[in-house]
């Protein structure tokens, strides 16, 4: 009998099932926390056209784009991921998760650059908030700042879970890196997967709507 | 005020009797259901108790079909009467009469600032003429809040940043309560007033007394103090749209549209002017938010609306003339 | 019943020690430890109740300040709702139940359904640290912009505490959809589930589509106090109602997460204390699932005078009519249930029937609610508090009553006093009557609800309500004592103490760790009563319980 089939279920493919659902339930939920935000963000832009065309113009779009083919990437490295842990080879799998990981920290180290440039030319909502910007401009600064206040709602919660991305990354490599996984098994390495799929599409919505509205 | 104990809301205004007949059918439908289903259960539950005689046979077929169709097709109807007939006296209710008294109401942690049309100002009372027509014209200064006249069977949050209206025509004279319904902080139950509904005469004698400069002259001194005018009346200045008979005026705006300047346009104009820029000009007007209150913006409204248009002088109480959205120049 | 015995191994005595219980993946352990959790909050809620009632019984606020007054009601709401009622019935009798009900031995993520546990009291201590640390003003709803910049409490603590608590409630969301899928044992059709996991199914797809809802909107108040990330902030450009709009989006769902579970309740004790099959078991089962997804299409009807447009109230109006429906269908099958029944009134049974009047006339007032003029009136009036507390108290927490009195017996293994469970139940129906009723009729006369003063000609009907509610709070304090009494001189209930349907009575009370101890196979369907003899005077005997 295979040793990771817990005590209250019948078989290894009930188990299974189980993980997956429930990882898809879980998603539809996550759908739903940004969904929140969308909405929000869509009624705001449709108010206020230009101050939106405004802020976003102050984004860095090459950041941006690199980010996206960053984290795109890392969703085809993660699929490769998966499909090695089905078919077994372990080493792939333990490889193609590390880039993975690698790919993911270095998206979060280009936002973290951008966060800390927001920093320095205050832009970042709150007291501080300025905008330098040239007399014709005609839009309401503080509107400006309303969509800053999106940039950083939304983009902060993807980042936390991008965070979380990455710790899960990580145990399902130490885990692959001990051979715990085998074509019987590989439920882990699926439904982290699933999860990081997920965490790139939000951010495949997010980038145009922040980055590419001018 | 009659502060007797009573178990039923006076009627003083004319949608209070409506309110309360489409009141009295829904408790008629409640009542009627809730004692059906009271009534079904005490009647089984003896008939059928455990241990008494009774005859169980149970009937098998398409009886049990037909039971579920009926018993979802009958409240189906009467809530779609519900619906109906409350939908159409919110619409009435929502919808003023030409003629109304406009007013202006200031709500604010935790009092009612009032504002007749000739600059008469009260607190937490306001009088009105029994029988006519009455607008409210209501914005906040901070929370949300809501104006709440049980009598009269009309209630309207009172937002922020934005004007909500509210009509209501008394019936009787008295004095009634006004509450503020919408949670406001520490002292909401406080923010309270009264309604005082007068015969014509007595509101005409009241509204004579002491009265204050009238919201068009202050209008007007701010208009100076914030120097307006340096850009509007200043007729070499093709940069800036001349405000003469600016309420009511059809405008076009940038992006196309057109709108009728009304009072929340104008507020947003002077709080906002980038939101909706006139067609034809920059916008290069500043932004006074933050340097004119919610009260002064209603003066400087009330300057606005009696700037007459330059060709045509009408009478100072008629409507303001319409350039119709058609008008020549409009076309694109 | 002959003298029946406790069997000698079960869940409760497998194990001794606090780890055992603080680190139990057992979904029967873990259900105890909510239940134990929940009363307290309940009783912390209640109290409150107590405080303010007891100040409301004069016109002038001679008792406490107003702030006080405010964070008591504050207090109340957040607590009852969100740390009582929410997970009242779903954490507590459905973890319980519904792996019992369906043949399966244990939900599909013990770990998550452990985590949901300690979600919910990280969230409860965050709750209460935000009481202790001077309380929360905001009333339960924290609409904006006074909650966000006006109040001067502890919001962010309160909202963080929520937004803590909602994982919890995702979770067992997940658990319950989960389980129902896969984890049925053979025989197990949907069709021939019990209507409780029915309703817990529907009530599950609310908690995980709603609840991250909720979580937004409260972490972006958090967002707005905290850092100054305002998008709610008028003075800002922001729009106050959004907040509502996406609080409402949540909140009004989430009462059908009260109700429904309850309604499981009822729809499992009505047959058993009937001695007969369900009436119209399909058109119960699917009027669950009709109200889950009519409800995520109503928030609106909380509006109608909030400025929004008066279309938007009429659509939301329309449809907060609909809804009606399935729960009309719902109440008349339960009474159809006890057409030619042999019904016995049990503790139990009393409740439910309790639930189905107070639910009837708290879901009409609804009505009077959703309609447009009327609402116009009513609107955040005392009328609003009768009918929610008609729902919630009125049905949602006698259901609960009366499904903690019902599985008592699987749960410990021993039989409550039946004569003082009879005597509470007729007390909570009466004390709750005198309490509520007068609220419709001050709510119509016009009082303000959250009015901590209030004029002078309201107080006869709030000295009633008042005295009601002390009735109320006995009647609340009796199955405490008497329950707790029978942990340790109950009589022994045996497996099925009221000869009842369903899979989770073939095993003996209280259970063995993995519920059953060989996997049930499940040949019939839900609530098979042997039909009535149409002679017989008397229907299947229903075994006679302590007296
Ligand atoms: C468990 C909780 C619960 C439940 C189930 C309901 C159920 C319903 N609620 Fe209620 N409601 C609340 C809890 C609940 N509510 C709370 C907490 C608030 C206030 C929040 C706050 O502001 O703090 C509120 C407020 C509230 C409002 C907003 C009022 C306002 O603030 O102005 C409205 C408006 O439409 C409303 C309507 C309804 C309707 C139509 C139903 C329907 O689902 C009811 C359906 C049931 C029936 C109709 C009864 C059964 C029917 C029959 C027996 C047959 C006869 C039927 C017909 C003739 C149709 N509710
Ligand atoms: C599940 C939800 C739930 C429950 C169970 C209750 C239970 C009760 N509620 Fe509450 N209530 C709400 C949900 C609930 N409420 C909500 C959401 C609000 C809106 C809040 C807001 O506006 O933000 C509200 C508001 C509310 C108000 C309006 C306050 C206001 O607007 O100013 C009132 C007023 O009477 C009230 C009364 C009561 C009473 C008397 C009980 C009783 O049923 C309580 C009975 C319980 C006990 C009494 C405790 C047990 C006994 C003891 C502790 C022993 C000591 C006592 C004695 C011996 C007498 N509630
Ligand atoms: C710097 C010049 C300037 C000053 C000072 C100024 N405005 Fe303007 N105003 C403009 C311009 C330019 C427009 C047209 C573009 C736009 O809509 O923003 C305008 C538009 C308006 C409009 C809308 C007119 C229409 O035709 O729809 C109103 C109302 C208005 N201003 C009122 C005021 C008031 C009241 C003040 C003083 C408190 C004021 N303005 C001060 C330049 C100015
Ligand atoms: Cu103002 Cu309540
Ligand atoms: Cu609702």
């Amino acid at each position: 009998m295979n040793t990771h089939l817990a005590h209250h279920f019948d078989d290894a493919d009930q188990q299974f099932d189980a993980a997956r659902l429930g990882m898809w339930i879980f998603l539809a939920t996550e759908i739903m926390f940004f969904g929140g935000m969308f909405v929000g963000y869509t009624i705001y832009r449709v108010n206020y056209p230009q101050a939106f065309a405004v802020g976003s113009s102050h984004l860095q779009l090459v950041a941006g784009t690199v980010n996206t083919a960053v984290l795109l990437l890392s969703s085809f490295t993660m699929a490769l991921a998966v499909r090695c842990s089905q078919t077994n080879r372990r080493t792939g799998t333990v490889f193609l998760l590390a880039i993975t990981l690698l790919l993911g920290v270095v998206f979060l180290g280009i936002k973290g650059f951008e966060y800390t440039e927001k920093f320095a030319t205050h832009h970042v909502p709150g007291e501080s908030f300025s905008l330098s910007e040239p007399h014709s401009s005609p839009v309401d600064p503080q509107h400006v700042e309303l969509f800053f206040s999106f940039y950083f709602a939304m983009t902060g919660f993807h980042a936390l879970h991008m965070i979380i991305g990455v710790a899960l990354v990580t145990i399902a490599a130490t885990q692959a890196w001990k051979k715990c996984f085998s074509a019987e098994y590989y439920t882990p390495v699926e439904i982290t997967g699933l999860y990081w799929h997920f965490v790139d599409i939000v951010w495949v919505f997010l980038f145009p709507l922040l980055y590419l509205i001018r | 005020m009659d502060t007797s104990f009573r178990l039923f809301p006076e009627q003083a205004s004319t949608a209070a009797e409506q309110v309360d007949r489409l009141y009295v059918f829904l408790l008629g439908v409640a009542s009627f259901f809730t004692l059906l289903i009271f009534l079904l259960i005490v009647y089984f539950v003896i008939k059928y108790r455990h241990g008494a005689r009774a005859d169980r046979s149970q009937v098998s077929g398409n009886r049990y079909w037909i039971l579920e169709i009926t018993w979802s097709l009958i409240p189906l109807g009467l809530t779609m009467i519900m619906f109906g007939w409350g939908a159409d006296l919110f619409f009435k209710v929502h919808q003023p009469p030409p003629d109304c008294i406009e007013i202006n109401v200031l709500a604010k942690q935790w009092m009612w600032k009032i504002q007749h049309a000739d600059g008469k100002q009260e607190i937490n009372s306001l009088h009105i003429p029994v029988g006519k027509p009455v607008k409210l014209r209501m914005i906040s200064q901070d929370v949300i809040h809501s104006f709440f006249v049980p009598s009269f069977r009309v209630k309207q949050d009172v937002l922020p940043g934005r004007y909500t209206t509210i009509w209501f025509q008394p019936t009787k004279t008295g004095r009634y309560h006004l509450f503020c319904a919408e949670y406001c902080g520490t002292s909401h139950s406080r923010m309270t007033g009264e309604i005082v509904v007068q015969q014509p005469a007595e509101y005409a004698q009241w509204l004579r007394g002491a009265s204050s400069e009238s919201p068009e002259a202050a209008g007007e001194s701010l208009y100076d103090q914030f120097r307006c005018g340096t850009c509007h009346n200043n007729p070499t200045n093709p940069r800036c749209p001349p405000l003469d008979g600016i309420f009511g005026r059809m405008v076009r705006l940038e992006d196309g549209s057109t709108l009728q300047a009304d009072e929340a346009y104008l507020r947003e104009s002077i709080l906002d002017p980038t939101a909706q820029v006139v067609a034809g000009y920059k916008p290069v007007m500043p932004t006074y938010k933050g340097q004119i209150g919610e009260e002064e913006v209603f003066q400087l409204i009330a300057y606005l609306k009696s700037l007459q248009p330059p060709q045509q002088r009408t009478p100072k109480s008629g409507p303001p003339p319409f350039e119709t959205p058609n008008d020549t120049d409009q076309q694109p | 019943m002959s003298v029946a015995e406790l069997p000698r191994r079960h869940y409760l005595n497998a194990n001794y020690n606090i780890w055992s219980w603080l680190l139990t993946t057992d979904h029967k352990r873990i259900a105890i430890l909510y239940m134990i959790s929940l009363t307290l909050f309940f009783f912390v809620g209640g109290a409150a109740a107590i405080l303010f009632r007891l100040e409301l019984m004069t016109p002038q606020g001679d008792l406490l300040i107003s702030e006080t007054y405010n964070r008591l009601f504050t207090l109340h709401g957040v607590v009852m709702v969100f740390f009582f009622l929410i997970p009242s019935i779903p954490a507590v009798l459905g973890n319980f139940l519904v792996p019992m009900m369906i043949g399966a031995r244990d939900m599909a993520f013990p770990r998550l359904n452990l985590l949901s546990w300690y979600l919910f009291m990280a969230g409860g201590i965050l709750a209460i640290a935000a009481i202790v640390g001077g309380g929360v003003d905001t009333g339960w709803t924290f609409y904006t912009p006074y909650s966000t910049t006006y109040a001067n409490s502890q919001v962010m603590a309160m909202a963080m505490g929520i937004f803590v608590a909602g994982f919890s409630s995702i979770l067992t969301g997940m658990n319950f959809i989960v389980t129902t899928h896969t984890m049925r044992a053979p025989g197990m059709t949907w069709f021939r589930l019990p209507l409780f996991v029915w309703s817990h199914y529907a009530t599950a797809v609310i908690m995980v589509l709603g609840t991250p809802v909720l979580a937004i909107s409260l972490a972006l108040i958090a967002l707005e106090r905290g850092l100054g990330v305002g998008i709610f902030d008028p003075k800002l450009g922001g729009d106050p109602l959004l907040f509502q709009h996406l609080f409402w989006f949540y909140s009004h769902p989430a009462v059908y997460i009260m109700v429904l579970p309850s309604m499981a309740v009822v729809s499992e004790i009505v047959p058993c204390f009937a001695r007969k099959r369900i009436f119209g078991y399909s058109f119960i089962a699917f009027s669950s699932v009709a109200i889950a997804v009519l409800s995520f299409l109503v928030w609106g009807h909380h509006m109608f005078v909030s400025g929004q447009s008066v279309f938007a109230g009429m659509v939301f109006s329309f449809l907060s009519m609909l809804v009606a429906i399935p729960s009309a269908v719902k109440v008349f099958n339960w009474t159809a249930t006890l057409h030619k029944g042999s019904i016995s009134l049990e503790t139990p049974m009393l409740y439910a029937l309790g639930f189905i009047g107070l639910f009837t006339l708290g879901g009409l007032t609804g009505l009077f609610l959703a309609t447009l003029a009327v609402d116009l009136h009513v609107h955040d009036t005392y009328f609003i508090v009768a009918h929610f507390h008609y729902i919630m108290v009125g049905g949602a927490v006698m259901g609960y009553l009366g499904g903690v009195h019902y599985w008592w017996p699987k749960m410990t293994g021993r039989l409550y006093p039946e004569w003082w469970g009879r005597v509470s139940a007729v007390v909570v129906f009466v004390g709750f009557n005198l309490t509520f009723f007068p609220q419709f009729v001050l709510g119509y006369l016009g009082m303000p609800r959250r009015y901590h003063v209030y004029p002078d000609e309201f107080q006869v009907l709030n000295v009633m309500s008042s005295a009601g509610a002390s009735i109320l709070g006995l009647g609340y304090l009796i199955p405490l004592v008497y329950l707790l009494w029978s942990l340790k001189y109950g009589k022994a209930a045996g497996p099925n103490p009221w000869n009842a349907k369903g899979v989770e009575w073939q095993t003996p009370s209280p259970p063995p760790t993995l519920n059953f101890d060989e996997t049930p196979v499940v040949t019939e369907e839900a609530y098979a009563y042997p039909p009535l003899d149409e002679s017989s005077a008397e229907g299947e005997p229903l075994e006679p319980v302590a007296n």
